[in-house]
């Protein structure tokens, strides 16, 4: 067991550091670009030293270096000390490029990894339905084979990031008479044609993150397919799998708890500041004991995946627990806020009442983690997901009659 | 960065997993539980021949010469098995003997330890809930100790014990020593008996290194707290998905309702996640200094305060049968409870957290 930085790391960061200096910012004639170019050089760089798509194998862009936490955690550090360029981060990294590795078909690989992983070709999840929600398998979506495309009848529904998406990884009922999950092909559906039509819905907060997208006789080419036609369900499996995985989410948690832990200390309550009430320093240490759990559960899990081992039940359990974190701070967080907790996110509010930056977002926040909760499957859906996965319990009766499995 | 067990520490939880199946099942937990013994030397001395008595004595003086994570995975056994003995106790002499004791002190006392001819045990708190070292007020005078302690592991049964002493000290007394009067009584964990311990004069040692020692017995007995009731919790999870897989109604197992899906979900994601936070805590106190006290007492209060919501919760799933003594809930619920107020309770911990955090 072993989570110092030891010499290799040390000497690591140096080195990490010495490529920083040279390509951030970046010098010379690279200086003049314009942002996209000199953003998309340096990111070519970053991947050429193996600082960058570290997880994504050469033949699709990427830098295919061994799964390392603590290098990884070094990179991010350091990048961010100077605000270098990240890996892009969106739902085509986070969900398709990894499903597309697993199980996608080799043209499908070179075709659309690399321009994903530069952040130039953007993905939106095609998945919900007005009528299947937690329900998914149930969606009526239809796509028919004519000639050589798909046409596709229905409409999507929590679409994020539907507007300026170039591509819908897109759940399609393909096989009306297959039983509900066996009818299901998964589909790369082109965003930009006529037959598709995105509506943004205006979340609590005020923002419009998420979209409504109708379909009316849209087109995708034949061979725009992941796996073959019946088995989109277990393509999605995958994806809902890459979606719940990974450290990323304690790092979140990590983020907004030293957020919350600055929040209190600015914050007053009783003529003093609030990190000194013994509530509140209670509260703090109680979130910080999950929080702490969740960070170091990520980096055994990372450290057996690495090795082949069984990750356990853990893995099911990421984002419940991640979620779980985003809502009790939000919770803390608006007990410190007090009289500012009134103020409305979406406008400019009271500015005598604190600094609006500060009550805004954590205003915002206090909703916001109800719709990460959500989104990807409810907390409901994980429940049942561990449940049946981890402790091996039976399926719910009713829905193991509807399925008819 | 390898953020995992060993194969060694993998071999180590699998046979104490595999003795304790054998030789300390549910029926026999329950014979000690139930039982007026405050010891059981047969089990003890079983758990002495796989090497847990001495596993953190140096291998100079015939110990393995691990290191608390170790200890702490043993502990995290033991408490899934919740094998009934002295194990905290004298774990706890032996951190106390390797990290202060003179070396006179340690040749004397650390090969009997490690081969379990002698049971040590560790003498911290005084009535009104003084557990940590700056609370202790026993004192010593001219080399004799005056005073009580409570809440003694295995206090009857013990030959050695190592004792908090005014001003953060720690002292050795032989338990056979004129003027140790030890009282053993049933705590609510009836698997670790307890006892008071009357000082009338009884002729001490200072241990060498007596307030450096002290901290680190803090922090040791955190953190072997906090996997014991990892373990425990653990169980108390199994059992409640084992009964959730048996007990029929309404023509169903009650593993089918959804009602009872999403509870024992919730108890598996209060728990499990929480493995990761005893094995920093035991991982900094061997390697990280800077994090070591701070993450012992953010371990403790976690993982034994969700750990004790865990066992009332699976009480609760159980229905009536839970609540009875003749259910085995009751023996790993009342484990949580010892592990939850042993050393100082949540709130006391989460405190010291915050101080530690410069909050």
């Amino acid at each position: 067991m072993d989570l110092s930085y030891g010499p290799e790391y040390e000497s690591f960061r140096a080195e990490v550091r010495g490529f920083l200096d040279a390509h951030w910012p970046p010098k010379g004639t690279d200086a003049e670009r314009p942002k996209a170019e000199r953003v998309r050089r340096f990111r070519e760089q970053a991947v050429a030293a193996g600082y960058l798509l570290r997880w994504i194998p050469r033949a699709y862009g990427g830098s295919e270096q061994p799964n390392d936490a603590l290098r990884a955690s070094i990179l991010r550090e350091e990048f961010t000390r100077v605000r270098a360029p990240h890996e892009p981060r969106g739902i085509g990294m986070m969900m398709l490029v990894p499903t597309l590795l697993e199980k996608g078909a080799e043209w499908q690989k070179q075709r659309f990894v690399p321009p994903t992983a530069m952040d130039e070709m953007h993905w939106c999840q095609g998945y919900s339905e007005p009528g299947s929600g937690s329900d998914l398998a149930s969606l009526k979506t239809r796509a028919e084979l004519v000639g050589d495309e798909w046409v596709i009848h229905g409409q999507k529904i929590w679409t994020t990031n539907a507007v300026g998406a170039d591509y819908m990884f897109c759940l399609c009922r393909t096989e009306p008479d297959a039983p509900k999950h066996a009818g299901i092909s998964y589909l790369l559906v082109p965003m930009k044609q006529p037959g598709v039509e995105v509506r943004p819905l205006r979340q609590m907060n005020g923002g419009a993150d998420f979209n409504e997208v109708f379909l009316t006789g849209a087109r995708a080419p034949k061979d725009h397919i992941v796996g073959s036609r019946g088995e989109g369900w277990l393509v999605s499996r995958a994806t809902l799998k890459h979606e719940r995985a990974g450290i990323g989410n304690a790092e979140v948690s990590l983020m907004m708890f030293a957020g919350l832990v600055q929040l209190a200390k600015t914050s007053q309550r009783g003529g003093r500041p609030a990190i000194e009430d013994p509530e509140i320093r209670q509260r703090l240490a109680a979130l910080e004991g999950y929080v702490r759990a969740h960070e170091y559960s990520g980096y055994r899990a990372l450290s057996r995946a690495a090795r082949g081992k069984d990750v356990g039940p853990v893995a099911l359990m990421t984002k419940l627990v991640s979620t779980n974190i985003g809502g009790e701070v939000a919770k803390l967080a608006l007990d410190l806020l007090g009289d500012e907790g009134l103020q409305d996110p979406t406008s400019q509010g009271n500015s005598e009442l604190g600094l609006p930056g500060v009550w805004r977002s954590w205003v915002s926040q206090y909703m916001y983690s109800l719709g990460v909760a959500t989104a990807g499957g409810t907390a409901n859906i994980q429940r049942n997901v561990i449940g049946e996965r981890a402790l091996g319990l039976p399926r719910d009766y009713y829905a193991d009659r509807s399925s008819g499995r | 960065m390898n953020f995992d067990t060993s194969e060694e520490q993998e071999l180590l939880q699998d046979t104490i997993g595999k003795w304790a199946s054998s030789e300390c099942p549910p029926v026999r937990v329950r014979e000690f539980f139930d039982g007026e013994a405050p010891h059981d030397p047969s089990l003890w001395q079983g758990l002495c021949e796989i090497g847990v008595a001495g596993l953190v004595v140096p291998e100079a003086h015939g110990g393995a010469g691990l290191e608390l994570i170790d200890l702490a995975l043993v502990a995290e056994t033991l408490g899934f098995h919740g094998v009934p003995g002295p194990f905290l106790g004298h774990a706890l002499a032996c951190v106390a003997l390797a990290h202060g004791g003179s070396p006179e002190q340690q040749r004397c006392w650390l090969p009997r330890l490690a081969s379990g001819e002698v049971l040590g045990t560790v003498a911290l708190a005084e009535s009104g809930a003084r557990w940590l070292p700056a609370d202790w007020q026993l004192r010593l005078d001219g080399g004799a100790l005056r005073g009580a302690k409570r809440f003694v592991p295995s206090g009857e049964v013990a030959d050695l014990l190592v004792i908090g002493t005014a001003g953060g000290g720690l002292a050795l007394v032989e338990s056979r020593a004129a003027g140790v009067v030890a009282k053993s009584y049933p705590g609510v964990d009836r698997a670790r008996r307890v006892a008071d311990v009357a000082f009338e004069g009884a002729t001490c040692e200072p241990l060498a290194r007596g307030a450096e020692a002290a901290a680190r017995v803090r922090d040791a007995g955190l953190v072997l707290l906090a996997a014991d009731a990892f373990g425990a919790a653990s169980r108390l999870v199994d059992m409640a998905v084992s009964y959730a897989k048996t007990r029929e109604q309404f023509g169903v197992t009650i593993g089918h309702f959804q009602a009872l899906k999403h509870q024992l979900a919730n108890m598996a994601v209060e728990i499990e996640p929480a493995r990761g936070l005893f094995w920093y805590a035991a991982h900094a106190f061997d390697r990280v200094p800077r994090d070591a006290e701070r993450f012992a007492a953010l371990a403790k209060a976690h993982i034994t305060e969700r750990g004790m919501q865990v066992a009332r919760d699976v009480v609760e799933a159980h229905g009536g049968i839970g609540f009875t003594w003749e259910c085995d809930v009751q023996i790993w619920f009342k484990r949580v409870m010892f592990d939850r107020a042993w050393l100082g309770t949540p709130s006391l911990h989460r405190e010291r957290a915050a101080k530690l955090a410069g909050w």
